[in-house]
C-alpha cells in the first residue's frame, strides 16, 4: 500500500463509524447475530460431563470454538458488500472520488471500518463464552479449556483472518455489482469456503491442532493481501462513475 | 529565537496558543528544537518566524511541564512559508487522562499533553503573491455584479488558488479532446482555453457532452483521445491525485450522507483533502453559504436547497484552484441563487477559475467571462457580447407615429445605415455598423423628412438568442 495517507484513511474510517452508528438496524443486527451464534458453544459447553477425558474433552471444547468462528466469517460480508455500490446508488461516489484519495486509501479505510466492529464483537462473544465456561462450566471442562491457551490463542488469531477474508471478498463483489441488493447476496456466498474448511475441521477429515491453524492463518494472510491487492485494481473509476468501461 | 540555517530561503512559523499558567503572558515558554538542536523557546500567544534551509526538518516542542514531547517531521520548500501550530490539549481523548495518575502527575506538568500540527492556514509567499494579484483584481469590479457583501465572506474562506511553480499559461487548456463510449461519442475534437480566475460558462443541451467533459477534467473518466492541462497540470493518470488536490467539483447531485449533520460531512471531505484542523474552514465554509445555523442538523433533514448549499461548501473547503460547478443554482430559491451567484464573483476575484455549467443562460450571461456552447462538438467559444455580434448583425428598431414617405430613398441615404426592412406599417429594422453613431444621424435624417420619431432602440439579442441560434442550425443539420 504505496503512499498511504493516514489523514484520508482515518477520515474514511471515522465516517463510516459514524455512519453504522446512526443506522439502528445496522447496530441491531451486527449485535444480534452474534449472540444467536453464542448459544450453541454455551449449551455444548455446559453439557460436557465431568467423565469426560483425554481426547473427547478436547474435541468437546474445539467444537465450540469452531463455531464461534463463523461469526467473523459471516458477520461483515453483507456490509463490506455494500460498500461501494451502496455509496454508488445513494449518490455519494461521485463528490467522493472527486478529491485526492487514492483507492487503496478508500479501500482499507472500508475495509477497517468494517473490520472494528467485527473483531469487537466478535471478541466480546469469545469473552462472554470464555467467562461463561470459567463460571458456570463443570470445573474439569472449564479447567480444560483454560489451560488449551494455544487454541484459545487460534482462536483470536482466526477471527480478524477469516473477517478479512469476508471482507475483501465482499468489497470485491462490491466494486463489481450493478447494485447493492445482488452485491449483498453475493458477498454471503463468501463465507462458504471458510466455513467448509471449519466444517472439515469439525467433522475430523482435517486435525484441528494448534500447527493447522497456524497453516491456515499463514495461507488466510497470504489471500487476504493478495486478494485486497486484486479489489485495488478492479476498482475503476470509470466505470463506477458512468456505468461503463473505459475505452 | 534563532536557527542557523546556511541559506535560509525558507520560514518555518510557529506559533503558540494556550498551556501551562503563572507568567506574564500566561504561560511558561516551551522549548522549540529543529533538527536537534535547541533554537529557543516561545511564550503563549506568541508567534515566532524561524528562516530554515528548504529540506527536511524535525521540529520538537519540549518542556519540564509536558508529559510528553510532540515531535514532527516536515518537508519545507525554497521560499515557503510552512506554519506549525502548538496548542494545549484541553482534554486527552484516553479516558486515562481522568485517572488518578495524571491527576498527580498535572501536579507536577501542568501543560500535560500538547499538539503539534502543521497549519494550514498559514499564508505562504506563493498565496501572498496571489493574493496581492486578487488584491489587483478587486480594483477592477467584474461585470453585472454586486459581489461586494459576499466578496469579504469568500476571501476569508479561501487562501489564494493552489498553484506551482508546475502551473501553465492557461487554468484549463483543451486540445482536440475526445471521449468515446463503445461506439457512442460523449463528445468530439473540443479545444478551448480557461484562463486563471475566469468564469467560464459550459452550455448546451441535455446530452450535450456537459458533464462528461467535466468528469474527463475532473480525472473521473480518461479521454479517448486529446490531451488537456487542469489547474496548469498535464491531464494524465500518474497526475491525477494533483489535479484532484487542486480542484473541486460540485457534481449536479449534493451527493452527501444523509445520516451525518452538516458539520460531519465537510469534516470527511476535509480529512479526504488531507486537512488537519478543518473546524475553521468548516465554520467559514458554511457561513459562506449562510448554513452556519444548520451545522448540526442531520443532511437527510434539509431540503434540495439547503443540501445544494452544503455540497457548494464543500468544494470551497480545500482552497481549489479550479472549480467546477454543475448547476450549482439548480432547486435554489432566487435570493440563494443570488448568493451563490455573489460568492462565484467573490472567488472570481480571488483568482479561483469557475468552470460552470449551466441551464440558465441568463445565470451564464450575468456571470460569465466567456462561454463555451456544446453539442458533443464545441459551436462556438467567446464573450457573450462577441458571440452576440458574431451573430447577429447589429440594428436599430425605428418606430414613427405614421408611416415613413419614400423610406427607401430616406433610410439608403443616412450615413451608417446598410440595409433596412419594414416591420409592421411604421416601424423600421436598420441594419447598421455603429448603433451609437448611426442612431444620431438616423433620428435627424427622420426629422428633416418630416417624420414624427416615436421610439429608437437598439435590437438586443440575449445569450439565450446566441444559443438558440447555434442549436437550432444543429437541428437542422441532422434533420432527415
Amino acid at each position: 500500500m504505496m503512499g498511504l495517507d493516514a489523514t484520508r484513511f482515518r477520515a474514511v474510517v471515522r465516517k463510516e463509524l459514524r455512519d453504522f452508528r446512526r443506522k439502528r438496524s445496522i447496530v441491531v443486527t451486527m449485535c444480534i447475530l452474534p449472540m444467536l451464534f453464542l448459544v450453541e458453544p454455551v449449551v455444548t459447553i455446559f453439557l460436557v460431563t465431568p467423565s469426560t477425558t483425554g481426547a473427547a474433552l478436547q474435541k468437546s471444547f474445539i467444537l465450540p470454538l469452531l463455531y464461534l468462528l463463523l461469526i467473523p466469517t459471516i458477520m461483515p460480508s453483507t456490509l463490506a458488500a455494500y460498500s461501494v455500490v451502496g455509496e454508488r446508488e445513494q449518490g455519494t461516489l461521485e463528490p467522493l472520488l472527486t478529491t485526492p484519495i487514492r483507492q487503496q486509501e478508500f479501500l482499507l479505510g472500508k475495509a477497517t471500518s468494517v473490520m472494528i466492529p467485527t473483531l469487537a464483537l466478535s471478541y466480546a462473544v469469545f469473552a462472554l463464552f470464555l467467562g461463561a465456561t470459567r463460571l458456570f462450566a463443570n470445573s474439569v471442562v472449564a479447567s480444560a479449556v483454560f489451560h488449551d491457551g494455544p487454541d484459545i490463542l487460534a482462536l483470536f488469531l482466526l477471527a480478524p483472518l477469516l473477517a478479512g477474508w469476508s471482507i475483501v471478498v465482499g468489497m470485491a463483489v462490491s466494486v463489481r455489482a450493478s447494485e447493492a441488493r445482488v452485491a449483498q447476496q453475493l458477498a454471503t456466498l463468501a463465507s462458504f469456503p471458510p466455513v467448509v474448511v471449519i466444517i472439515l475441521l469439525a467433522v475430523g477429515v482435517v486435525s484441528p491442532t494448534f500447527l493447522v491453524a497456524l497453516a491456515f492463518a499463514a495461507g488466510l494472510l497470504v489471500v487476504d493481501a493478495l486478494l485486497l491487492r486484486f479489489v485495488a485494481r478492479m476498482f475503476d473509476r470509470e466505470r463506477l462513475v458512468t456505468g461503463a468501461k473505459a475505452v | 529565537m534563532t536557527y542557523n540555517a546556511m541559506t535560509a530561503t525558507a520560514t518555518m512559523r510557529l506559533s503558540r496558543e494556550g498551556g501551562g499558567s503563572g507568567n506574564s503572558q500566561g504561560g511558561r515558554a516551551w522549548q522549540v528544537v529543529i533538527d536537534g538542536s535547541d533554537v529557543g523557546s516561545i511564550a503563549n500567544n506568541e508567534i515566532v518566524d524561524l528562516p530554515v534551509d528548504p529540506g527536511h526538518h524535525a521540529v520538537q516542542v519540549t518542556s519540564t511541564r509536558l508529559l510528553r514531547s510532540p515531535k514532527v517531521s516536515l518537508e519545507v520548500a525554497d521560499g515557503q512559508v510552512i506554519g506549525l501550530s502548538c496548542r494545549r490539549r484541553p482534554r486527552h481523548p484516553f479516558i486515562v487522562q481522568r485517572s488518578i495518575f495524571l491527576l498527580l502527575v498535572s501536579l507536577f506538568k501542568h501543560d500535560v499533553w500538547i499538539s503539534l500540527t502543521p497549519d494550514d492556514t498559514v499564508e505562504t509567499d506563493l498565496e501572498a503573491d496571489a493574493n496581492d494579484n486578487a488584491r489587483r483584481r478587486e480594483a477592477v469590479p467584474a461585470s453585472g455584479s454586486s459581489a461586494t457583501a459576499k466578496a469579504i465572506n469568500v476571501k476569508e474562506i479561501t487562501s489564494a488558488p493552489n498553484l506551482d511553480d508546475k502551473a501553465g499559461p492557461s487554468s484549463i487548456a483543451v486540445h482536440q479532446l475526445t471521449k468515446r463510449f463503445g461506439q457512442r461519442t460523449a463528445f468530439s475534437d473540443v479545444s478551448f482555453e480557461v484562463a486563471y480566475g475566469e468564469v467560464f460558462g459550459f452550455l448546451g443541451p441535455n446530452g450535450a457532452g456537459k458533464t462528461t467533459t467535466v468528469r474527463t477534467l475532473g480525472t473521473l473518466i480518461a479521454p479517448t483521445s486529446g490531451s488537456a492541462t487542469v489547474a496548469g497540470i498535464p491531464l494524465s493518470p500518474e497526475n491525477q491525485v494533483e489535479i484532484r488536490q487542486r480542484i473541486a467539483i460540485m457534481p449536479e447531485a449534493p451527493g452527501l450522507y444523509l445520516r451525518l449533520t452538516v458539520t460531519e460531512n465537510l469534516e470527511y471531505f476535509a480529512g479526504l483533502y488531507g486537512l488537519h484542523n478543518p473546524g475553521p474552514k468548516i465554520e467559514m465554509a458554511l457561513e459562506a453559504v449562510n448554513l452556519a445555523d444548520r451545522a448540526g442538523d442531520l443532511c437527510g433533514g434539509l431540503s434540495k436547497g439547503l443540501r445544494q448549499r452544503v455540497s457548494l461548501a464543500r468544494t470551497l473547503l480545500s482552497d481549489p484552484a479550479v472549480m467546477f460547478l454543475d448547476e450549482p443554482t439548480s432547486g435554489l430559491d432566487p435570493v440563494a441563487a443570488r448568493e451563490v451567484h455573489d460568492l462565484i464573483v467573490g472567488l472570481r476575484q480571488r483568482g479561483v477559475t469557475i468552470f460552470l455549467t449551466t441551464h440558465r443562460l441568463d445565470e451564464a450571461e450575468k456571470l460569465c467571462d466567456r462561454v463555451a456552447i456544446m453539442n458533443n462538438t464545441l459551436r462556438t467559444v467567446g464573450t457573450p457580447a462577441g458571440l452576440r455580434d458574431q451573430l447577429f448583425e447589429k440594428s436599430l428598431v425605428v418606430t414613427t407615429v405614421e408611416p415613413v414617405a419614400g423610406p427607401e430613398q430616406l433610410f439608403t441615404s443616412i450615413k451608417g445605415v446598410e440595409s433596412w426592412r419594414a416591420e409592421g406599417a411604421s416601424s423600421y429594422v436598420l441594419s447598421v455598423s455603429e448603433p451609437r453613431t448611426a442612431a444620431p444621424e438616423v433620428v435627424r435624417g427622420l426629422v428633416n423628412a418630416g417624420a414624427d420619431v416615436l421610439t429608437i432602440a437598439e435590437t438586443q439579442h440575449s445569450l439565450e438568442d446566441v444559443y438558440l441560434e447555434l442549436i437550432a442550425e444543429d437541428v437542422e443539420a441532422h434533420a432527415p
